[in-house]
């Protein structure tokens, strides 16, 4: 298998593995997880209403590791697809890096070993703890997720120099087939990727411009009213602090969800369009796979950000649009599995582009 | 290779490669004592209500502020560095799309590399100053990249023909 492909289907794999396991942890863990951290910061203020300091350092050690739960498995999820999205960049480049293509199956090898080691000790962060760790802030699973971190640096900074190589020695690239693709499902991808990243964009300028500092603000001042209404013993002034803080936290969930979700899935849809030569699929499904892609990509975001108006209604059919994308995902995955023998003969017969005939 | 698609390439993996050592550093030498300082300072401020001490109260929820103010802002330059970066590759690599004139291209690139590079500094220079001057860096780096990304889908949207007429 040659580098590309070993890049191609290793990157598909880590943005599916990322997706579904951040659906199921969407559905199975944010939500309950939410709900303790609201618990156990409620029975803190109530704690301190009750002047017992004790109870107050116990619940804030309960919210900090329902916390780290929460940030280690949204982390797990984030840095699996963004590392899937990386590894078919640089597939795409690989026609243009100056190196062999044994040297370039290398780099790919140890690209997905970190891409897989970062991810996974994120994951064990929670569980790992300090335990056995020869530091004093950071255990054995954060110094694996460090160590994959700086593989993947490593392997994409010899990329650049690669790349930089042929640049100055000007080799002459076979033209690329990838590159040279119009086909409707592509075209549909690249301009609907577009779309997205630009939807994603102005979402995001719209939420600085509007919300994010007003947001900081309340974060502030809840947690402000809430510690002053605990110390003049004023529990109404505490439980409707709580409220609002919860309502808050729910608020700035949904827009810098609706926010990533929205480019990611844009880039995902520009980056796939490149690859459709190598989905070996019947031509009309090719164009429904990508429209299913699509309207995924724009209905999660859409969905995420309605959950705050409508709850579970608008969070399941988020739900259902992570699921049709992962579903066209998987299918382009399977077509491009099925896409065998030839590139790699090709890439064979001709070292230096890669490219399919 | 045009030289709009070889700066966009060259500059998104450069930028990923430094948004990535950022955000390494970050791991390694700041995040865990940054959220051990949030919750301390939080934990505290409400220890301190429990004591009925206003001073210790108001001193913890400040620390907390600021703690979290920074933690924010630094964890939002690596995603956007990163992800920045990210679209500048796969920008440069169907950037033939793009029918416009070379020099219009590259003017575009330029501002999208520019935009990626500014707009996540503007944020990291909020941590050291709360001035306008900061955030004015942030605006100015995000409609850069705005502006320059929707005459890129322009030009896509563009017929082919507008490339011989420029």
């Amino acid at each position: 298998m040659s580098g590309r492909r070993l890049l191609l289907l290793g990157g598909i794999g880590l943005i599916l593995s990322g997706m579904l396991f951040g659906d199921i942890f969407a559905v199975f863990t944010l939500h309950q997880n939410a709900a303790q951290v609201g618990a156990n910061l409620a029975d803190a203020a109530h704690a301190a209403l009750a002047g017992n300091r004790q109870a107050v350092l116990a619940s804030f050690q309960n919210v900090g590791a329902f916390l780290e739960n929460r940030g280690t498995k949204v982390d797990t999820h984030v840095h699996m697809i963004d590392f899937g999205y990386l590894a078919l960049m640089l597939a795409i480049l690989q026609p243009w890096l100056a190196f062999t293509e044994g040297a370039k199956k290398k780099l790919a090898w140890v690209f997905l070993t970190g891409a897989w080691l970062l991810p996974a000790g994120v994951y064990l962060i929670h569980y790992v703890g300090l335990a056995h760790s020869p530091m004093k802030t950071i255990g054995w699973a954060s110094i694996a997720a460090d160590f994959g971190g700086l593989l993947v640096l490593i392997v994409t900074f010899v990329c650049l120099l690669g790349l930089w190589k042929h640049f100055r020695t000007k080799l002459a690239s076979q033209p690329d087939a990838l590159f040279a693709d119009r086909s409707a499902e592509g075209r549909m991808l690249f301009a609907g990727g577009i779309a997205l990243v630009l939807l994603g964009f102005f979402h995001g300028a719209y939420y600085a411009a509007t919300d994010l500092y007003r947001h900081e603000a309340q974060d502030y001042s809840l947690l402000a009213q809430m510690s002053a209404g605990a110390a003049a013993g004023a529990g109404t002034v505490v439980d409707g602090a709580l409220a609002g803080y919860g309502q808050l936290q729910g608020a700035k969930a949904v827009n810098i969800a609706a926010h990533a979700h929205s480019i990611e899935f844009g880039l995902l849809a520009i980056m796939l369009a490149f690859f459709q030569p190598y989905v070996s699929l019947h031509a009309r499904w090719k164009r429904r796979w990508a429209g299913a892609l699509l309207l995924g990509s724009l209905s999660l975001p859409i969905c995420v950000l309605l959950e705050m108006k409508f709850g579970l209604v608008a969070g399941g059919l988020a739900d259902f649009a992570g699921l049709l994308i992962i579903f066209a995902l998987l299918a382009m995955w399977i077509g491009i599995l099925r896409y065998t023998g030839e590139l790699d003969a090709s890439a064979r017969r001709m070292p230096e582009s890669g490219a399919p005939q | 290779m045009s030289s709009s698609r070889r700066l966009l390439i060259v500059g998104g993996i450069a930028l990923a490669v430094w948004g990535m050592g950022y955000g390494l550093w970050y791991a390694v030498f700041a995040e865990h004592q940054a959220l051990d300082s949030i919750g301390a300072s939080l934990a505290g401020s409400f220890a301190a209500a429990a004591d009925r001490n206003p001073a210790g109260r108001e001193t913890s929820l400040e620390q907390y502020r600021e703690a979290k103010y920074v933690y924010d802002r630094q964890v939002d330059v690596h995603g956007h560095w990163i992800g920045l970066a990210m679209l500048l590759i796969v920008l440069g690599i169907g950037f033939d799309r793009v029918n416009f004139s070379k020099r219009l291209k590259f003017f575009l690139a330029l501002g999208l590399l520019l935009g990626s590079v500014i707009f996540p500094l503007g944020v990291l220079l909020q941590t050291i100053s709360h001035g306008a001057l900061p955030r004015a860096v942030a605006i100015a780096g995000s409609a850069l990249v705005i502006a320059a990304l929707l005459g890129s889908a322009a030009g896509v949207v563009a017929r082919e023909s507008a490339r011989g007429v420029r």
